[in-house]
């Protein structure tokens, strides 16, 4: 039961990636109607990023957790500000096609001088109260061992994807957002910043992946190719759970992680491709994805 | 939907016979090459590829489908035909023909799922398709995962032409792949390649007219994907070998590069894609993860800054269809 309770937490842990990235795909999607190709390759900018935030700067994990994201999204916004917003108004390949060649360049030049081999980044061993070190070592919940950094990985997710969904669904913010959506030169004749409010989002959805990559780095290790196989996960996450909704992509990315953490209990070869079967099962039976609109 | 290209309107005859004349001369051309001192492999090897990027053509110029994993029939027919040769010991023409059906096979499955869903979801598919073969790949034992399938024997193909001759085998690869164009040309100018342009243009359209559009896709897509496992069958004889490279992701990325380099939706734009992207990779095959960074920044470049690709930037200027 150990190991099973083991995998559990594993899949949870891959399902709280599922869920962020699938998640910025989403509010990508929405406002740009662009898939982004780069979000893998962003994702391992923001593990790379606390990695030289601790051994170039010597600043440690807590704060690489707000300014990773906050520099990544900046990076993003520059590139959804000098390339992106070309596209508008072209077919949606070339979308596709340009964050692809985006994902290429920042992978490419990342393997050039790191290679392909994972750098070690450590847990936190601070702040120091009563018997903690900091996220460092676990605690016996009885019938399993936890690793403290492991659940604060998982619980911290779920609280970011709960924040995102709160502040797309429930503010005057999102309400411009997601009209804007809907009818852009309509919420631009009410006075809106619509090209602003596009460039905002794109850094939003960016600065999620950053954070799921500095969230990962002491798990995985911090390597150049890090996100290139996960994209191609989320990507059948997203297919399956559709990007209509918000609260879909958190539910999908979570129940998927969980599925793969269960395969690799039960039946470890299929571990590697149960989400891609799962996705070719979804379209068979409701080719739309789960919460997913006609595309 | 904007359109990719310009070509709306059906061949006139006109075209119709300068792309032929240009097909002559392509021909010729890549005829003389063996007394040109140009190294025949590299040619080959072009070939295969940019015979891959037209069947990939085929489908995302002339249908508007962007797959983003067709190196999954180059590699499964790479590893299909490989392993009739070398294990089961079987001539060259039949290792051909099982390499290109079971490249038949998995895109009337894959092709099956993957049309349920259009645009970028359709390239979501293809994509997490082949990431799922890939990985299936990796773990059967009779593609020896990581090592791939090595030391092919070539053979006599017919009992006559002797593989293992470097001019033998340029000739037979080259007949496959004029053969695999004037195909893919035919299907592009006949009532079935019209009514796909249909489709990519307005598919709501189409679909009023009273076609069954879904079928129409359906049928794009296995004779892509078949004819691009036919590519890949060739591509054993002149590698040698079958490997997970061919199945990965990257390789996909690279044939939708050659044929956006090329242009999407002309007819000769594959092919000059492919030339230009095999010989890039083998002059700066010294510069490492450099030619990834290249390869990144020519698809920024080409979407950006000449969308139409190398021929079509070419027949717009000349105001001809090529």
């Amino acid at each position: 039961m150990q190991a099973l309770y083991a995998q559990l937490l594993v899949g949870l842990i891959n399902g709280s990636f599922y869920a962020l990235l699938s998640l910025g795909l989403a509010v990508i999607f929405g406002m740009l109607n662009i898939i982004n190709f780069a979000h893998g390759a962003l994702y391992m900018m923001g593990a790379f990023c606390a990695y030289f935030l601790l051994n170039l700067a010597g600043i440690g994990y807590w704060w690489a957790l707000i300014i990773a994201p906050i520099v990544v999204g900046i990076f993003g916004m520059i590139l959804e500000r000098t390339m992106l917003q070309w596209l508008t108004g072209l077919d949606h390949l070339y979308g596709l096609l340009l964050t692809f060649g985006i994902a290429l360049i920042i992978q490419g030049v990342f393997q050039n001088y790191f290679g392909s081999s994972g750098l070690p980044y450590a847990i936190p061993d601070y702040p120091q109260i009563g018997g903690f070190r900091g996220l460092q070592g676990g605690m016996n919940l009885g019938f399993m061992f936890l690793p403290i950094y492991r659940g604060w990985v998982v619980v911290f997710s779920l609280v970011v994807c709960l924040a995102t969904w709160y502040l797309i669904e429930r503010t005057r913010l999102g309400a411009y957002l997601r009209a804007a959506t809907e009818n852009p030169t309509l919420v631009r004749a009410f006075g809106v910043n619509v090209p602003r409010m596009i460039t905002l989002t794109y850094g939003l959805g960016v600065g999620l992946a950053a954070l799921a990559g500095v969230l990962s780095a002491p798990i995985n290790q911090v390597r150049p190719l890090m996100g290139a196989d996960l994209i191609i996960v989320v990507f059948a996450v997203v297919v399956i759970g559709g990007m209509g909704s918000i609260m879909g992509s958190i539910i999908t990315g979570f129940a998927l992680g969980v599925i793969e953490g269960l395969t690799k209990y039960f039946y470890p070869e299929a571990s590697n491709t149960v989400v891609f079967v799962l996705m070719v099962l979804v379209l068979l039976v409701k080719p739309t994805g789960l919460t997913g609109r006609a595309a | 939907m904007t359109a990719l290209t310009d070509d709306t309107l059906p061949i006139t005859p006109r075209a119709m016979r300068e792309e032929m004349i240009v097909f002559a001369i392509m021909a010729v051309l890549l005829a003389i090459v063996p007394w040109t001192g140009i190294y025949p492999f590299f040619v080959m090897q072009a070939l295969c590829f940019a015979l891959v990027a037209c069947a990939f053509n085929l489908l995302v110029g002339y249908g508007g489908l962007l797959s983003f994993g067709h190196a999954m029939f180059l590699g499964t027919a790479g590893y299909f035909s490989a392993h009739a040769l070398k294990v089961w010991g079987v001539p060259p023409e039949l290792g051909i023909v099982i390499g290109t059906a079971s490249a038949c096979v998995l895109a009337v499955i894959t092709g099956y799922v993957s049309i349920r869903r259009q645009g970028i979801y359709f390239s979501m598919i293809t994509l997490a398709l082949s990431q799922l073969l890939y990985f299936i790949y990796l773990q059967a034992p009779f593609t020896h995962g990581e090592d791939g399938i090595q030391g092919i024997p070539q053979g006599m193909l017919f009992h006559v032409f002797d593989l293992s001759k470097p001019t033998t085998l340029y000739y037979v690869v080259l007949a496959g792949f004029l053969g695999g164009f004037l195909l893919i040309y035919r299907i592009i100018n006949s009532p079935f390649g019209e009514v796909l342009k249909s489709i990519r243009e307005n598919e709501q359209r189409a679909i009023s007219l009273g076609y069954k559009t879904d079928q129409f896709k359906l049928v794009a897509f296995i004779l892509s994907g078949t004819l691009a496992g036919f590519a890949g069958a060739l591509k054993v004889f002149v590698a040698q070998n079958a490997s997970l490279t061919d199945v990965h992701w990257s390789m996909s990325g690279e044939i939708v590069l050659m044929t956006l380099v090329g242009g999407l939706g002309t007819v000769f734009g594959p092919v000059v894609g492919a030339f230009v992207i095999i010989a890039m990779q083998q002059y700066l095959a010294g510069f490492g993860q450099w030619v990834t960074v290249i390869q990144g920044v020519i698809f920024v470049a080409c979407v950006l800054t000449f969308r139409r690709g190398l021929v079509g930037e070419l027949a717009h200027l000349f105001k001809r269809s090529l």
